[in-house]
């Protein structure tokens, strides 16, 4: 690490991970539900368990880009975070906004809005917690030396974020014009600039671990981020098929949405090549591998299973069917879940100052929560296609299916479990890394970069 | 071959023009298209109740309602043309856990005028065009 402040990051990633631990615990309660176990059924109904689920998955990612940002902008600027006290109380705040509001689900405080049931007033909160966060990213940059484009679209991807959540605040008594600014928000930042976000970090990364020239990892990240943009705001359409909306939307979403995975393609081409092209002398082969990973499994989960599902035609049978939860699983793991696996595979020897560059409780680390998480992505999407076949193309009745393919969430909760060994041993690296160290820091940030140009 | 600021301009100039066509298409479509899909004329203040008890109970949590929720209980949309006045009533005023095939509902025991609510809503939902969803299952015999 070359900045003092930088160890910020650490708690970030800290509380990224208990959410995390968290949130799988309340997925297998769902798996189990579905599988006809709802022990829990009366503390954590199964609404309960999914908004916890979903909301969880939001706080840890934000947590991890906001870790990410932590660190990276200090190092692109080269300037010190302009407020380290204030970027502690940003932690503690955005850990007492997530857990009040996980914490309300169990007593029915929330609004039942799919990925937004944080109600109005805890809303103020965010949008507080936020602007704290913004104000310190922004004014570190302002002040800093340089400007670089890697900087310049990370902090794009969370200005834009932080502005796509107002539309969602927003309360309608049709529920049409609800579900619409709905999408501004949730697609508009998975689809849109959340990968703003995840190019930014992965560039970074790249930089950093292929050592190719800044100028050609830039250029090439223009050309992502600008795919993203011009097929993902368009491709919004793709929730507007049947949601009382016209027709126009059903080619337009249908046409740009096709062309979502292009941006996902291009991620994974451009993070192969830049790594055919670099030196490979970096020593932190796990970075490496959640880095490489992260781009191809994106390109899987978010670019083709979305393709398989997004044609109106086919979507007309598949919308609000387990395909979705196939598609949603490995696209949030492969695009965001494992960035900030990168992220924190990269900065944690840096932060600490101890190099477990290569262990096998890494690599298992990795490859079972890939594994597990592609198993469980199968299971979702055998069950979801056969739903789809039973329910929508022949009619039998919803409650008879699920009974039917019960046998399919077996499958996947011993999946999941696979994942969550992954999952655990990669918290078990962290802990062992222990808290970021004075040791770490480089003498200067001139010294640092003579000693280890690479890292 | 492509230079840094070429790529910058594609960037800049791809995110301009499309987010003008996406804010025109929604423009087109709030204003003019879904007034009459949804029937805005019968946007009682009974169907609001309804919306508003719809979301304070997290029903999204579990069913889907236009395709969108949670895939644990059924969708929605054309209940009430699909079980009709009596069952739904039934099912939202239960003191006890409605549990077809074993999978409970929560009991929430809703008073006859909050199911009549939920009801209104489900009615004013069921007569929204969405572009044929849900479709007909076109296997059944």
């Amino acid at each position: 690490m070359k900045y003092k402040s930088q160890r910020v990051a650490y708690w970030f990633f800290a509380l990224s991970m208990l959410l995390l631990s968290l949130q799988i615990i309340y997925g297998f309660i769902m798996g189990f539900a579905h599988m006809g176990y709802d022990g829990l059924h009366s503390i954590i109904p199964f609404n309960t368990a999914r908004a916890v689920h979903t909301n969880l998955l939001v706080v840890w990612l934000l947590s991890g880009f906001m870790g990410a940002a932590y660190y990276i902008i200090p190092e692109e600027s080269e300037n010190e975070l302009v407020s380290v006290k204030l970027a502690y109380i940003q932690l503690i705040s955005l850990a007492a906004v997530g857990v009040t509001a996980i914490v309300g689900y169990h007593f029915n405080y929330w609004e039942g809005r799919k990925f937004l049931e944080i109600p109005r007033p805890l809303d103020w909160l965010v949008v507080l917690n936020v602007l704290t966060f913004l104000g310190i990213i922004l004014a570190t940059l302002y002040k800093g030396k340089k400007r670089t484009t890697t900087a310049l679209v990370l902090t794009m991807g969370l200005v834009f974020a932080a502005l796509l959540y107002l539309p969602g605040m927003i309360w309608f008594d049709n529920q049409t014009m609800d579900s619409f600014f709905r999408w501004w928000v949730v697609h508009l930042w998975v689809e849109g600039v959340w990968e703003l976000i995840m190019g930014g970090i992965l560039a970074f990364l790249l930089i950093k671990i292929t050592g190719v020239d800044r100028e050609v990892i830039e250029k090439w990240l223009y050309v992502i981020v600008g795919l993203t943009f011009i097929s993902g705001i368009l491709g919004t359409g793709h929730h507007y098929y049947y949601i009382g909306v016209g027709k126009i939307w059903l080619i337009v979403g249908g046409i740009f949405s096709a062309l979502e995975p292009l941006a996902f393609l291009a991620m994974a081409l451009f993070a192969v090549a830049m790594y055919r092209k670099g030196e490979k002398k970096h020593p932190n082969k796990m970075a490496l591998n959640w880095t490489l990973g992260t781009s191809i499994v994106s390109f899987v989960g978010a670019g083709l299973l979305g393709l398989a599902h997004t044609l109106p035609q086919v979507n007309m049978y598949t919308h609000g069917t387990l395909v979705t939860a196939m598609h949603g699983h490995l696209a949030f793991w492969g695009a965001y879940g494992m960035i900030v696996f990168s992220i924190i595979s990269y900065t944690m020897p840096n932060l600490t100052g101890r190099k477990f560059f290569d262990s096998t409780t890494g690599q298992l680390a990795f490859w079972l929560s890939n594994i597990g998480m592609l198993g469980m992505t199968t299971a979702f999407g055998v069950a979801g296609v056969a739903q789809v076949y039973l329910e929508r193309k022949v009619g039998i009745e919803f409650g008879e299916v699920q009974t039917e393919i019960q046998v399919h969430f077996l499958i996947l909760v011993l999946c999941a479990t696979m994942f969550t060994s992954g999952i655990a041993l990669f918290i078990y690296e962290f802990i062992k890394y222990g808290r970021p160290t004075e040791e770490a820091l480089a003498p200067s940030p001139m010294k640092a970069n003579v000693i280890s140009p690479v890292i | 071959m492509l230079s840094k600021s070429q790529a910058k301009i594609f960037f800049l100039g791809g995110t301009v023009v499309t987010f003008a066509i996406f804010l025109a298409l929604s423009w087109t479509s709030l204003s003019h298209e879904v007034p009459k899909r949804t029937h805005e004329e019968n946007l009682s203040q009974q169907v609001i109740k309804g919306k508003v008890l719809w979301e304070k109970n997290n029903c999204m949590g579990c069913h889907t309602i236009m395709g969108e929720g949670a895939y644990y209980a059924p969708e929605l949309t054309k209940v009430y043309d699909r079980r009709g006045e009596g069952f739904i009533n039934a099912v939202l005023t239960s003191k006890i856990p409605w549990q077809p095939r074993g999978r409970q509902m929560v009991a929430y025991g809703f008073s006859k005028e909050d199911a009549a609510n939920l009801t209104a809503f489900f009615k004013w939902i069921g007569e929204t065009d969405l572009n044929g969803f849900p479709a007909k299952p076109d296997l059944k015999k």
